[in-house]
Parts: structure tokens; sequence; C-alpha cells
């Protein structure tokens, strides 16, 4: 669904719950971000969140994989680590039983390899299949991480390249080289938790992650939840391989429609960035990584501690004064 | 006699996908029906790119492009 439409439907929901209700809850509701977190002591908040989607890889344990890493990243989000996992799936009455196992294995290990415990769920018939998860994770209070603290001076940093949502578009029309999808669906792979983790010590202002929305939606909440204006620089944006070239063919899928439609009004490109590479850029991620705000004094520390533990990392841009985000 | 790619129904890219493929087989003009607004724009700008002129008829909820090329 579109951010727009989103946003329409989400209105009655509201009405309903006001935040002044329930002093507990310390994200969410009027502070919408990547996932709910509710205080349940002065040392310890548990971070809701839930994600599922149709296969984007025909593998199935590779499907489980990136739909497990993907939800989970929203735990990864908020500053916290995974505790609980419970499964949401819908498979067809006739998928031989065997390709479900896989799926549910790769989830399962995922969950595995994230430290948390998967421990149950629910299935339901459908003709496409469907397969993600509940994931419940642990903060604490103090040291939730939000897209709100960006501030004028911070450097941008991401962790994943960009494009795998459209190197797996691609690859959906048959369009992709194998060994480009197998570089997207290994990145899409991969945990946000050890990138987390090395953020979370280095110290930062804000943080997201890249997913629907892609990187100029989510950019933009970052900008307008800040109060801040985000400035990428092309020229240090990592791509999968593969990416621009079938941005250059225009293999587009409608999310990077719905993205442009949302959110147009707030991003601004300079004049000599191509037509494909501002579609690139709406287009939505899946199981991105992370996008932080931080210290620029900070940095230098954070990419020794990357490169030391085989993180990718990019200084992508920097924050300054006034709103939107700005491509140059 | 134009050759006629129909798209309706399927969502992006493959409508991009049919029509590149017909732009690729040379023969114009092309005729493309699609009945979203996305569709329609992304296969107008990926045509324009191919180098193709690109005109837009709106019939009922549908679009047809006919692209032509020099």
């Amino acid at each position: 669904m579109g951010p727009e439409t989103l946003a329409q439907v989400l209105r009655p929901l509201r009405a309903l719950f006001h935040a002044a209700d329930y002093p507990e809850l310390l994200v969410g509701l009027e502070v919408a971000d990547d996932a709910a977190v509710w205080r349940i002591t002065d040392e310890v908040a548990v971070i809701q969140t839930l994600d599922f989607f149709t296969p984007v890889v025909d593998d199935p344990y590779l499907y489980g994989a990136i739909a497990a890493a993907n939800a989970m990243s929203d735990v990864y989000a908020m500053g916290g680590e995974v505790a609980l996992a419970l499964n949401i799936a819908a498979f067809p009455k006739d998928l031989p039983p065997e390709m479900i196992a896989e799926v549910l294995r790769g989830g399962g290990e995922k969950v595995a390899e994230a430290g948390g415990v998967l421990a149950g769920g629910h299935t339901i018939d459908d003709e496409e299949p469907k397969y993600g998860l509940a994931v419940m994770g642990l903060v604490h209070p103090q040291r939730i991480l939000t897209k709100g603290g960006a501030r004028p001076g911070d450097a941008l940093v991401l962790t994943k390249p960009l494009g795998v949502g459209l190197v797996a578009t691609a690859a959906k029309g048959d369009e992709a080289d194998p060994a480009h999808l197998a570089e997207a669906v290994a990145s899409m792979a991969r945990l946000n938790r050890t990138a987390a983790r090395l953020l979370r010590e280095a110290g930062v202002d804000a943080l997201t992650d890249i997913t629907g929305f892609a990187l100029l939606g989510h950019g933009c909440e970052m900008a307008e939840k800040s109060g801040v204006r985000l400035r990428f620089d092309l020229a240090r944006l990592p791509f999968v391989r593969g990416a621009r070239e079938y941005a250059d063919a225009w293999l587009f899928p409608a999310g990077t429609c719905n993205n442009e439609t949302a959110y147009k009004p707030c991003v601004s490109f300079a004049p000599e960035i191509p037509e494909e590479v501002q579609q690139l850029l709406y287009t939505p991620e899946t199981s991105g990584g992370l996008l932080a705000a931080l210290r620029p004094e900070k940095v230098a520390g954070l990419l020794a501690a990357c490169a030391a533990a085989g993180q990718e990392c990019w200084v992508v841009g920097e924050v300054v004064e006034g709103e939107g985000v700005e491509l140059r | 006699m134009s050759v006629y790619v129909d798209a309706r129904g399927l969502s992006c890219p493959q409508p991009v996908i049919l029509a590149r493929k017909a732009i690729d087989a040379g023969q114009f003009p092309i005729e493309v029906r699609v009945e979203t607004v996305t569709s329609r724009e992304n296969v107008r700008r990926m045509a324009e790119k191919q180098g193709c002129t690109v005109t837009v008829e709106t019939e009922g909820d549908e679009f047809v492009l006919t692209l032509t090329k020099e």
C-alpha cells in the first residue's frame, strides 16, 4: 500500500487512541516510527513490530530468510535486540509441505542468528504465499533510537547498498542477471544486527531502516521528525550491481510511482541527476540497510569498527538546517 | 498495420517489459493498452528514453499509447 493510502486508512484509528492516555507507550501513535515501544519498567521496554510479504525470490528458504530479516530490522532500527518471534503465514493448499517447511526454516534460522526464539505462529490458506514475523524486541527505555534526533552538522551513514528491490523486481520479470540477483539476495537476507550494534556503540542521534518507502521516503520521515534537511550525495550512494542498469531499462515496480507521488513535495534533485536515478531512489527496498545520523567526529571511529567487524558502511551525506531531502 | 501490446491487468514492470520487447523487434507503430496511470507513465517514459515519440489517448478507464520512431 502506498504511503498516501496508508495515511488515509489509518485516520479512524487516530480518533480512537490518544498517546496522552497511554503514558507507557513511548513510541507509536502520534510519533509513528519503525515500531511501537512500550515501557515495562524503568529498565526495560518492549519493541513490537510485524512485517510480511509475498515472495520476493523463487527459492523458499531464501524467501523465508529475507522476510524474517526484514521483519526483525524494525527492532534494530529502534535500538533494540530481538527476543521473541512468531510466524505469520499464508500458503496455497496445493503447495508441497516440504516447500513450506523450507520457508519456515529460512525464517527460523534467521531468528536464531538474531539471538531470538521463534515460538509459534499462525498459518492460513491463501492463493498467493505470504510470510513474515511478528517480532518482540527489548530495549532500555533511555536507549531507544528514533527517526527524530538528527541535528544539523550530523553525518549520514548507510549500512547496505541500495537497489535490491529493483533487482528483485527485474528478476520477477526474468530480466535480471542471476549474478546480480544473487548479490541482491545476499544483501536482503543479511541481518541489520551487527550494523545496529556498531551504530549504538558509536552513538547516533537518529536511526531508521530503509524498506518500502525507499531512501527518499524514509529520508523524508527522518527529516520531518527531526526538523532538519537531509542532503545526500549521489556520488557516495552505494548500489548493488545491476540496479543502475535496470533503472536505465525502466523496470520499476508500481511502488516506485506511489512513493514518488507521496514524497515528491519533500524531495529536491540537482538538475543533472537523471530521471531514472531519481526513480531508483524512490523504488521500494526490501530488507534494506540502516540509515543513521551521527556527530561527524564519531564517523572515523564507526568506520574503523565496521571495517574490523566486516560490516559495510558508507558516509552518504549530511544533515543541514531546513526541511525535506536534497539529492546533489 | 500496427503492433498491438495488451498490457491490461498487468502490474509494473510487466507492461514496460512487453513494450520494450516490441520496440526491440523494430516494427512501428506500436499500440500499447494499459489501465493504470502508473503503467501509462512508466511505458511512456521508457519509450521516450528509447527515442520513440509517444502519444496517449484515454478510452474510458484505459489508456492507449502509440509509439512511433523516425
